[in-house]
C-alpha cells in the first residue's frame, strides 16, 4: 500500500443553464490531452431547471503499471483542490458544504449575484449580505480568485463557462500550459472564437487581485443654476452636515418633479424637523430622503413625464442593445383606472367624479382593461407628452391635496415625538418606505401605514415596536403578519 | 425531439473488439446491451435514466441494422410487460426506467414475469434516484427485488465493471430463469470513463422470428395451479441456480488481506466512496490497495451464504456499508451468521446513519467510529482531514446563503397558468389543488406556493377524486406526459365514471418536458418513427368529458383566468377539463434561435421582443416577481440614491414571452414594464416611417428638455 495523493479533485458549483457541464467536459479534455486520467460526474434532473447543481471532476496521472486508480463520484469535504463557483452565493454554498479548505483549495468564484427567488420576491430588500461571503472566501480558501465573471462575459461577448475555464487556467491550479486549455476549446468545435475570447478575459482576470463588483456611486449633486445655488446655500446654512447630501438630492428631485417653489416647500418642511434634531442628526438625514420621495409621489403626470424623456429612450436603447441598423419600438403596459384620472383632475371635480356612481357607470367601462401604450408611435407619445405638460396644474389636483395632507400628518407625528423620543421619531420617519407603487400595491402600503400610524397615535410605542411592525408589514401581502404583531402589541399595552 | 442529442455519441456504439470506448455511463450500458445480443429494448424516461432512452432513440438506425426492436414505452408498466417476450423465447431483452417510482408503476408486470420465470435473459435497468439531486421519495428498489425474487446487480462504479455486469447479468438471468435488475446510481449514469469494447452481437433470434413461430407453455402463465408451482420453483430451482452462478462466476469480489479481526462488506455501487473514505483515514491507497479485508457485493440480492460465512469466519466484527433503509442486507447477514453458528458481530446502522446518501465523508465518519470500537489499532489519529472551520462560523454563513429551489425556466409557458391560478385564488378564495409529477410541480415552491398534494405521475386528477364538494371545486393539475402515462384513465376516465365535479388542468407543452423533452402522443412535431399530433382534447372527449376548453396560448392571462373561473363556477356538473397549450420554451428556443440567427444573417426581416423595467418608476415592491418568478426577471441595486429597496430588472436572457406585460395589466401593478421590439433588417418603408416618427418625437423631446433645464438644480 503506497501513501501518495497525486490526483486533483475539482468541484464546479453552477446554476442550471450556466454551462457547468461544458466546463467539466473541457477540463477532462485538457487533462486527457496531457496524458492524465479524467473522470467527470454530475447529477442530472430537476436541479438543472434553474436550481444549483454540482459537477465533479477527478484527474489522476496515468499509472505506469496499468493499475487504475479508484476515483470518487462526488467531492469530499476537505479533499477538494479546486472549487469553481459561477456566482457569489454558490461560492458561499461551496464553503457551507465544506468543499473549501485552507490547506488545499484554490477557490475560483464569480463575485456577481444572481438573486434567489426569496431575495427577489421580498416586499422590500431581501438580499443576502455579499460582504460576508467575500470575507469568508478570503479567509477559508488556500487561495481565492474572485472577480465579476458576469461582467467579464459581457465584455468579451462570451458565456460564463469560458470565463471560468480561463480563470482556472489563469489561476495556475492545474499543471497544464495555457495552449492546452485553448486547444480543448478548439477541439470542442462550438463557438470557438467567442469562447477563446472569454477564456482570455478569464485568464487575465484571474491574475488580478480579488475585486468585488463595482457599484456605481451617485455623486452628490452640484447646483448649476442660480436658484439651485440659492437652495444649496440654504441647505448648508440651516441643515446639519449629515443631512446635506440627502437634502441636495431631495431638492434636485423636487425641482425636476415640479418646480423651484416646491423644492423650497420641501426645505421649509425639513428645517422644521432639523430644528428639533440632535447630533448625529439621523432624523434629519432620514427625513430628508423620505420626505423627498413622498413629495415626489408617482402620479400619472410624473409617469408620463418620465416615460417621454429623451434620456429614457436612450437608456432603453442601451439596455436592449439596439444596433444602429435595427429599429426599436417600445410598448408600455399601463392600466389607468378611473381613480387615477380623477386624482389628476382639479380637486373639486375629481372628488365629485370619484364619488359619483353615474360617472362610474358612464366612464368606468373605459378603464377596465390595460392599455398597450406604444411610446415610439406619435399618437401615444403626444398623449403622454400632453399629460406630462399638465405639470403646472398639479397643485390643484385631488391627489396633490391628498398627499400634502398625508405628508403634513406624518411630519406632525415626527415633530411631536422628536423632542422627547428621538428614536421613535426616527422610526416614524422610516415608515414612509411602506408607501410605494401603484394600484393595489399602493393601497396595501397605505393601509399598512395607516394601521401603524394609528397604533403609534393610540399609545406609547417604543422604537423597537415600530421597527417590528414595519418589518411585519413587509412580510406578506395579505397583512397577516402585521395584524398578528398589532394584536400582540395591542394586547401587551 | 429530446433536449439533448446523442447523435454524434451513438457513433461510438459501433466500436468493435479491443477498441477503447470513451464516454458516459449510459452510453456504456447501451454498448453493453448490444454486446450482449439483446433482441429488444424499451423503457420510460425519468432522471437519472432519461438519457438512456434518448441514446436508444438516437441510436435507432444502429438498433434497426442489428435487428434490435426499440420502443419508447407508454409507461414503466408497458416496458415491464414487454419482458413477456423473454418468457417463452430465448430472446434477450432490456427495459429501463427511473426507480423507485418507475418500479412502482411496473410492479404488476414485474411480479408476473418474475413468477413465471424467463427463458431469454431479461434485464431491468433501474436509474436509482436516491440522494443528492433526487426528486422523489427516498425508498429502495431492493425491496422489489426481494419480494418478486429478481436478482439485483449493483456493480462497482467504473465503466468496465458496469459493462461486464450487464453481460454477466444476462447469463445469470438465463441460468436461473429469473429477471435481473441492474441498479445504476445517479452519479454513474453520467460518469465519464472508458472500457475495452467487444463486438456488437446480432440477436441469435429476432422478435420477428419469434413472432413467426409462437410457443405456448401454460406452465409459465400465472393462474392456478401454475402460480403455486412457480413459488416452489423459485425457491427450489431458480434460487439455487442463481446463487451457484454468482458464486461460480465470482461476481462478488474481495479486496485487501485475506485475514483480519474485522472486515467490511460493501454494496458494489458504494465501493469507490468506501475506498476514498479509507484513503482519507490512511487505510487504503488511491488504487484500492486496502489494509482491511473487503467483501464487495456486486450482486446485492441474493446473498451467497458460503461466501458470507467464509468472509466472516474468524472475524470479531464486520461492518456492512448499506445505503438506505430498511437495512435488508444487514438483516440477512445476521440470519446467515446465526445459521452458520458464527460469533461475528454484524455492525451497520448505528455507526452509519440510518437515512441518507453514503457519500465518502459519511462512510469515513461511520468507519472511524466502527474501528474505534472494534479495532482501535486501525482507528486513525484524531482529525484526519483538514481542521474544519468552527461550526458556528459555518452556521452563520449558511444563514446567509439563500436556498435555490428549482423553478420554471425563462419564458416557461407553465408560469402564466399558475399566475392565473394565483390571481383567481385571490378573487374566489383558495381551492384544494392536487398536483402531479412534472415541471408544473414547481408551482408548489415560491413564488406561487400552489398545490396541496402529489400522489404520483399522472395521478393529479385521481388525487382530487375524494373531493366532491358542494360549492368549492377542487383543482387537479396534470401534464401531457402524465396524461398519456395513465392520467387519461386513472384520472379523467375515473372522474367521468364517478361523476366527479372537479376541474382538471392539463398542461400541454408538447413534450415530456421535465424528463428532457421527449415526444409524447400529443406532441406537435412530426416524427418519422412515432405517431404524434393526437390531441388531448379528443382523448378527453373520447372518454366522455363534456366540458373541455383548450387554450392555445397560455400567456393570455385573461383567457386563462376566465377559463379557470368558468370551470370553478359553472353550474354544469361533471368533470371540467382545461387544456392549456403552449410549447415548452426550452425546446422552442432550441428550435427557433438558430433559425432566427440564420434569417438575420441572410438579410431577412427578423423581429424579436424582450422586456425591460424603468428603474425610476419601479418602487421596489416586487409584486411582479411574486406573480412570476421568471429567472430573467430579477432585481438590481436601486440607482436612485434616495431609495434603498432594489428595483426589478429584466436581464438579457429574456425571451419576450409577454407574461410581464400581461401581469402588469391583469394585476394592475405598475407602469414600469416595457416591451422592446427590435427589428433586424427592416424594410425600406418601415425605415422611412420610423425615421419620420423619430424626428418629430426628438423635436418634442427637445422642447421638454428646455423646460426641464429651466427648472434645473
Amino acid at each position: 500500500m503506497t501513501q501518495q495523493r497525486d490526483r486533483l479533485c475539482i468541484a464546479i458549483l453552477a446554476l442550471g443553464g450556466q454551462g457547468g457541464g461544458v466546463l467539466a467536459d473541457w477540463i477532462q479534455s485538457v487533462a486527457r490531452s496531457q496524458g492524465q486520467l479524467a473522470q467527470g460526474t454530475s447529477v442530472p434532473g430537476v436541479a438543472q431547471r434553474t436550481g444549483s447543481t454540482v459537477y465533479y471532476v477527478e484527474l489522476a496521472p496515468m499509472p505506469a503499471d496499468g493499475r487504475a486508480p479508484v476515483l470518487a463520484q462526488m467531492p469530499t469535504p476537505g479533499d477538494v483542490d479546486v472549487v469553481i463557483a459561477s456566482e457569489l452565493m454558490e461560492v458561499g454554498r461551496a464553503m457551507v458544504r465544506g468543499f473549501v479548505s485552507a490547506e488545499r483549495t484554490t477557490l475560483i468564484g464569480s463575485t456577481h449575484r444572481i438573486y434567489a427567488i426569496a431575495e427577489k420576491s421580498a416586499m422590500g430588500d431581501g438580499r443576502a449580505d455579499s460582504s460576508k461571503i467575500l470575507e469568508a472566501a478570503a479567509k477559508r480558501a488556500r487561495r481565492f480568485v474572485g472577480f465579476d465573471m458576469d461582467a467579464a462575459s459581457a465584455r468579451s461577448g462570451s458565456v460564463i463557462s469560458s470565463i471560468m475555464f480561463g480563470a482556472l487556467a489563469g489561476s495556475g491550479a492545474l499543471p497544464f500550459p495555457r495552449e492546452a486549455f485553448e486547444d480543448a476549446i478548439r477541439a470542442s468545435g462550438v463557438a470557438v472564437d467567442s469562447n477563446l475570447k472569454g477564456f482570455a478575459e478569464g485568464f487575465d482576470a484571474a491574475r488580478q487581485p480579488v475585486a468585488a463588483p463595482d457599484e456605481p456611486a451617485v455623486p452628490t449633486p452640484e447646483p448649476t443654476t442660480p436658484f439651485g445655488q440659492a437652495l444649496a446655500a440654504r441647505i448648508r446654512a440651516r441643515l446639519p452636515a449629515a443631512a446635506h447630501r440627502n437634502a441636495l438630492l431631495g431638492v434636485q428631485r423636487l425641482m425636476d418633479y415640479q418646480d423651484q417653489a416646491y423644492a423650497a416647500l420641501y426645505l421649509e418642511r425639513l428645517e422644521r424637523i432639523a430644528a428639533l434634531d440632535q447630533p448625529p442628526h439621523a432624523l434629519t438625514t432620514e427625513t430628508a430622503a423620505a420626505l423627498a420621495l413622498w413629495m415626489a409621489y408617482d402620479d400619472t403626470i410624473r409617469v408620463a413625464d418620465l416615460k417621454t424623456r429623451a434620456s429614457r429612450a436612450a437608456r432603453v436603447r442601451g439596455e436592449v442593445r439596439v444596433k444602429n441598423d435595427q429599429l426599436l419600438s417600445v410598448t408600455e403596459f399601463m392600466h389607468p383606472r378611473l381613480r387615477e384620472i380623477c386624482e389628476t383632475l382639479p380637486a373639486p371635480i375629481g372628488r365629485r367624479l370619484l364619488h359619483s356612481t353615474a360617472a362610474e357607470k358612464l366612464l368606468g367601462r373605459f378603464f377596465t382593461k390595460g392599455r398597450h401604450v406604444e411610446t415610439t408611435r406619435l399618437r401615444w407619445f403626444l398623449m403622454l407628452s400632453l399629460l406630462a405638460a399638465m405639470r403646472p396644474l398639479r397643485r390643484s389636483s385631488l391627489r396633490y391635496q391628498e398627499e400634502q395632507q398625508r405628508v403634513e400628518g406624518w411630519l406632525a407625528e415626527i415633530q411631536a415625538r422628536a423632542p422627547s423620543q428621538p428614536d421613535v421619531a426616527l422610526e416614524v420617519a422610516r415608515c414612509q418606505n411602506l408607501i410605494k407603487g401603484y394600484g393595489e400595491t399602493f393601497d396595501r402600503g397605505l393601509s399598512s401605514y395607516a394601521k401603524i400610524l394609528g397604533f403609534i397615535r393610540s399609545g406609547a410605542p417604543t422604537a423597537d415596536d415600530i421597527a417590528t411592525l414595519r418589518r411585519a408589514a413587509l412580510a406578506d401581502e395579505q397583512g397577516q403578519a402585521l395584524n398578528a404583531e398589532l394584536n400582540r402589541l395591542g394586547a401587551a399595552a | 425531439m429530446a433536449e439533448r442529442s446523442f447523435k454524434s455519441e451513438v457513433r461510438k456504439l459501433t466500436a468493435g473488439e479491443g477498441d477503447v470506448f470513451h464516454g458516459e455511463g449510459i452510453l456504456a450500458v447501451t454498448k453493453a446491451l448490444l454486446q450482449s445480443g439483446v433482441a429488444y429494448v424499451g423503457g420510460y424516461q425519468g432522471s437519472p435514466i432519461s438519457h438512456l432512452m434518448d441514446v436508444f432513440a438516437d441510436a435507432n438506425d444502429l438498433l434497426e441494422s442489428l435487428d434490435v426492436h426499440f420502443e419508447a414505452s407508454a409507461s414503466e408498466a408497458t416496458a415491464a410487460a414487454m419482458l413477456a417476450a423473454s418468457v417463452n423465447y430465448p430472446l434477450r431483452g432490456a427495459v429501463a426506467w427511473k426507480s423507485v417510482v418507475g418500479t412502482n408503476v411496473a410492479s404488476d408486470a414485474l411480479s408476473n414475469v418474475a413468477s413465471g420465470g424467463v427463458t431469454g435473459g431479461a434485464m431491468i435497468i433501474v436509474g436509482e434516484d436516491y440522494g443528492e439531486g433526487s426528486s422523489i421519495m427516498q425508498e429502495r428498489t431492493h425491496a422489489f427485488a426481494m419480494k418478486s425474487q429478481m436478482w439485483l446487480l449493483d456493480p462497482r462504479p467504473n465503466l468496465t465493471s458496469i459493462v461486464d455486469m450487464v453481460e454477466k447479468g444476462f447469463e445469470l438471468s438465463e441460468a436461473s430463469h429469473t429477471p435481473v435488475m441492474l441498479e445504476l446510481r445517479v452519479r454513474s449514469c453520467h460518469m465519464t470513463g472508458s472500457f475495452v469494447a467487444r463486438d456488437n452481437r446480432r440477436p441469435p433470434l429476432t422478435v420477428a422470428q419469434a413472432a413467426a413461430a409462437p410457443v405456448r407453455d401454460v406452465e409459465r402463465i400465472v393462474l392456478p395451479p401454475a402460480n403455486f408451482l412457480h413459488e416452489v420453483e423459485k425457491v427450489e430451482k431458480r434460487w439455487p441456480a442463481g446463487v451457484a452462478f454468482v458464486r461460480d462466476n465470482k461476481l462478488n469480489e474481495t479486496f485487501g488481506p485475506d485475514e483480519g479481526e474485522i472486515g467490511l462488506i460493501v454494496q458494489g455501487g458504494l465501493y469507490n466512496n468506501l475506498n476514498r473514505a479509507m484513503e482519507l483515514l490512511g487505510l487504503a491507497d488511491a488504487f484500492g490497495d486496502s489494509a482491511l479485508p473487503i467483501y464487495c457485493l456486486n450482486v446485492t440480492y441474493p446473498l451467497i451464504p458460503e461466501e458470507v460465512t467464509d468472509f466472516c469466519r474468524g472475524k470479531k466484527a464486520v461492518l456492512i456499508i448499506e445505503e438506505g433503509q430498511p437495512e435488508f442486507i444487514e438483516h440477512e447477514l445476521n440470519t446467515l451468521i446465526r445459521r452458520a453458528g458464527l460469533e461475528t458481530r454484524i455492525v451497520g446502522k448505528g455507526p452509519l446513519p440510518r437515512a441518507g446518501e453514503y457519500a465518502a465523508h459519511v462512510i469515513q465518519k461511520g468507519l472511524k467510529s466502527f474501528l474505534e470500537e472494534w479495532s482501535p489499532k486501525h482507528a486513525p489519529a484524531p482529525a484526519p482531514v483538514s481542521a474544519a472551520p468552527a461550526p458556528a462560523a459555518v452556521t452563520s454563513l449558511a444563514a446567509e446563503v439563500p436556498a435555490r429551489p428549482a423553478g420554471f425556466c425563462t419564458g416557461c409557458p407553465e408560469r402564466p397558468i399558475f399566475t392565473a391560478m394565483k390571481m383567481v385564488e385571490r378573487e374566489l378564495g383558495p381551492s384544494h389543488v392536487s398536483a402531479d409529477i412534472g415541471c408544473h410541480l414547481f408551482s408548489i415552491l415560491p413564488p406561487f406556493n400552489i398545490g396541496n398534494t402529489t400522489m404520483g405521475y399522472g395521478l393529479g386528477a385521481a388525487g382530487a377524486s375524494a373531493f366532491k364538494p358542494k360549492d368549492r371545486r377542487a383543482i387537479a393539475i396534470m401534464g401531457d406526459g402524465g396524461f398519456w402515462h395513465n392520467g387519461l384513465t386513472s384520472g379523467v376516465g375515473n372522474a367521468v365514471f364517478n361523476k366527479n365535479d372537479t376541474v382538471t388542468l392539463v398542461v400541454d407543452n408538447g413534450y415530456s418536458a421535465a424528463t428532457g423533452g421527449q415526444d409524447v402522443l400529443s406532441s406537435r412535431a412530426d416524427s418519422k418513427t412515432r405517431s404524434t399530433r393526437n390531441p388531448i382534447e379528443k382523448a378527453a372527449r373520447g372518454v366522455g368529458v363534456e366540458w373541455v376548453r383548450s387554450i392555445d396560448r397560455t400567456y393570455d392571462l385573461k383567457r386563462m383566468k376566465d377559463a379557470l373561473k368558468e370551470a370553478l363556477t359553472s353550474p354544469e356538473k361533471g368533470p371540467k377539463v382545461i387544456i392549456a397549450q403552449s410549447e415548452c420554451m426550452l425546446n422552442k428556443q432550441r428550435r427557433e434561435k438558430p433559425l432566427l440567427r440564420k434569417a438575420a444573417q441572410a438579410g431577412r426581416r427578423v423581429s424579436q421582443d424582450r422586456f425591460g423595467v424603468d428603474p425610476d418608476t419601479c418602487t421596489g415592491d416586487h409584486s411582479c416577481i411574486r406573480l412570476s418568478g421568471c429567472p430573467s426577471l430579477s432585481i438590481k441595486p436601486n440607482p436612485d440614491p434616495l431609495r434603498r429597496d432594489p428595483v426589478a430588472h429584466v436581464d438579457n436572457s429574456c425571451v419576450g414571452c409577454g407574461l410581464c406585460g400581461e401581469v402588469s395589466h391583469a394585476a394592475i401593478l405598475c407602469p414600469s414594464f416595457y416591451r422592446a421590439r427590435v427589428v433586424t433588417n427592416p424594410g425600406r418603408w418601415e425605415r422611412f416611417v420610423n425615421g419620420l416618427r423619430q424626428r418629430i418625437i426628438t423635436t418634442l423631446q427637445r422642447g421638454a428638455e428646455r423646460r426641464l433645464a429651466a427648472r434645473a438644480f
